[in-house]
């Protein structure tokens, strides 16, 4: 387990809908936070990497004015993009820099603003992150691309649409306690009940998901300062290490993928190649977030990070292991589907949330003495797969 | 005919593969297979990923396969609109063979494990595409 490269600053905004300000602003805010996390000057950052989803707000190339912006010019900057999971793939991508000897310290900076555009265009951007070439021409989107997954995997695992709502209302129990979360309504059984003429996450959105199965869109940015071991000790009493990083990618076209209803694969490869660098199992994990864009992603999420044996993710959420004080705690800050999901600033949000539970830091959401965090973060349709695990001091 | 007439709306202008829109016109719906190898694409690809080779014959699909699991989509994205809802789907012929597109509007019922195929189809504006229908 080699303390190489630690994380010393985080930093993320409100996650908001219709923020009032440019991505520029926006970025600010969680820069400002980190920074002065890590008590750090402009002149103290080597470099920066810039990540979001592409045609949500109309600036080309985003790296060199948010660097501007941000005051890191003449630093080298450039923007990375794996849609959802674009922030933890800068990460990764920060830490490499790192370990290679380039630079000392590397500022990975999320954003996403997604109310520039209706919720009908953000969907046929989505749609457009899976094969434009035969696909999209179908009219496809996210929630009915992970609605296959969710209907084929229900129909061979028992698993339960009241199971999906369980998932729905733990989110929701954390994003009333996590005060940067854009949605911070508590949400009942009674709130899927389609007898109940008020039941507001009912609504049939991509069958067999529901309003309540999806994640909230929002704006809101994140950031991630990472030094080498010489810096992490002058500027950070507590830093956080990064252990272990796997990633992996899937097949795109939906004709292509192996057997639906054993859930998303790609989880699984980069779990496997991240615990085997941190030297840990999954029964080691204290705290995680995992990508829950949808009820049913975070359900395959468990299994493909080894909490549950494959088709039994069912058990955790009915015996309630994913709550706080459970077995293995999971996306206690309220998760994609209450926190919101500012695409290219949600992996950087996550790493957050698990630095500052190993930091002691989370407030309400502190799980009890945690030594080993892991973040799960998926682009795409399972397509990028990244995870990450963290340990602290 | 150029690739723009694929589906209800294209985002692809050209490909190697565009004879894929032709073949629809004449009632077939088929995939490539490799002239070297043998391997077998669908969606079609104009080169093969496993020996390298550009050369690709046309098959076509098998006339049954099974429906391996659809969703329902009551919203849309934009340029779509209109049409919703409409159900997605993938079609699994075996063989490692497997196709996505819509069940057919009258698709009633659908039920993963039924047996199903898949069948040109024309719009009113000339896009053309292919539907999965009860085999």
């Amino acid at each position: 387990m080699a303390k190489d490269v630690a994380v010393i600053g985080v930093g993320q905004t409100y996650f908001v809908r219709g923020y009032e300000g440019s991505i520029r602003e926006l970025a600010f805010e969680a820069f400002r936070e980190a920074m002065k996390d890590a008590n750090l000057t402009t002149k103290d950052v080597d470099a920066s990497i810039f990540c979001s989803a592409p045609e949500y707000d109309k600036q080309r190339s985003p790296a060199g004015v948010l660097a501007e912006y941000l005051g890191l010019v003449p630093q080298p900057t450039f923007y990375v993009e794996t849609v959802c999971s674009s922030s933890t793939v800068g990460v990764k991508i920060g830490y490499s820099m790192i370990k290679a000897g380039l630079h000392d310290i590397v500022v990975v900076l999320g954003f996403q603003k997604m109310s520039e555009i209706t919720s009908a265009e953000s969907q046929e951007r989505m749609g457009r992150g899976g094969d434009i070439q035969w696909e999209a021409p179908f009219g496809t989107m996210m929630p009915a691309y992970y609605a296959l997954y969710a209907q084929a995997y229900l129909a061979k695992n028992g698993l339960t649409l009241d199971d999906l709502r369980d998932v729905r209302v733990k989110a929701a129990t954390y994003g009333q306690i996590n005060e940067r979360a854009v949605y911070r309504k508590g949400v009942t059984p009674a709130d899927f009940d389609l007898n109940n003429p008020d039941a507001k996450m009912a609504g049939p959105v991509a069958s067999p998901l529901r309003v309540g199965d999806c994640c909230a869109n929002a704006d809101g940015a994140s950031c991630i300062i990472l030094a080498n071991a010489e810096k992490a000790k002058i500027f950070q009493k507590k830093p956080v290490w990064v252990l272990g990083i796997g990633a992996a990618s899937e097949v795109v076209n939906m004709a292509s993928r192996p057997d639906f209803s054993k859930g998303i694969q790609v989880a699984k490869a980069a779990a496997g190649v991240a615990y085997k660098m941190a030297g840990i199992g999954p029964k080691d994990v204290s705290v995680a977030e995992v990508h829950d864009c949808f009820t049913i992603a975070e359900i395959m999420a468990y299994e493909g990070l080894g909490f549950a044996p494959e088709g039994d993710g069912k058990q955790l959420i009915r015996e309630k292991a994913t709550y706080k004080e459970g077995r293995i705690p999971v996306n206690v800050d309220g998760g994609l589907l209450s926190k919101g999901h500012p695409i290219g600033a949600t992996g950087g949000s996550q790493i957050r949330t698990i630095v500052l539970q190993l930091r002691d830091e989370a407030g309400p959401m502190q799980v009890k003495d945690p030594q080993i965090g892991l973040n799960h973060n998926i682009g795409g349709v399972g397509l990028y797969g990244n995870v990450t695990i963290f340990g602290r001091d | 005919m150029g690739f723009d007439k694929f589906g209800r709306k294209s985002f692809t202008s050209f490909t190697k593969t565009g004879k894929f829109v032709d073949l629809l016109a004449e009632g077939k719906v088929e995939g490539s297979i490799c002239k070297q190898c043998g391997a077998k694409y669908f969606p079609p690809r104009a080169d093969c990923a496993k020996c390298f080779s550009n050369e690709m014959d046309w098959f076509e699909l098998p006339k049954k396969g099974t429906l391996e699991t659809f969703t329902t989509a009551m919203y849309a994205p934009f340029g779509f609109e209109a049409d919703a809802p409409y159900t997605m789907a993938v079609i699994d012929f075996g063989d490692g063979v497997k196709a996505f597109a819509r069940l057919s509007k009258d698709f009633a019922d659908p039920k993963i494990g039924v047996a199903v195929a898949v069948q040109p189809l024309k719009y009113d504006d000339g896009q053309i595409t292919f539907e999965i229908v009860k085999a």
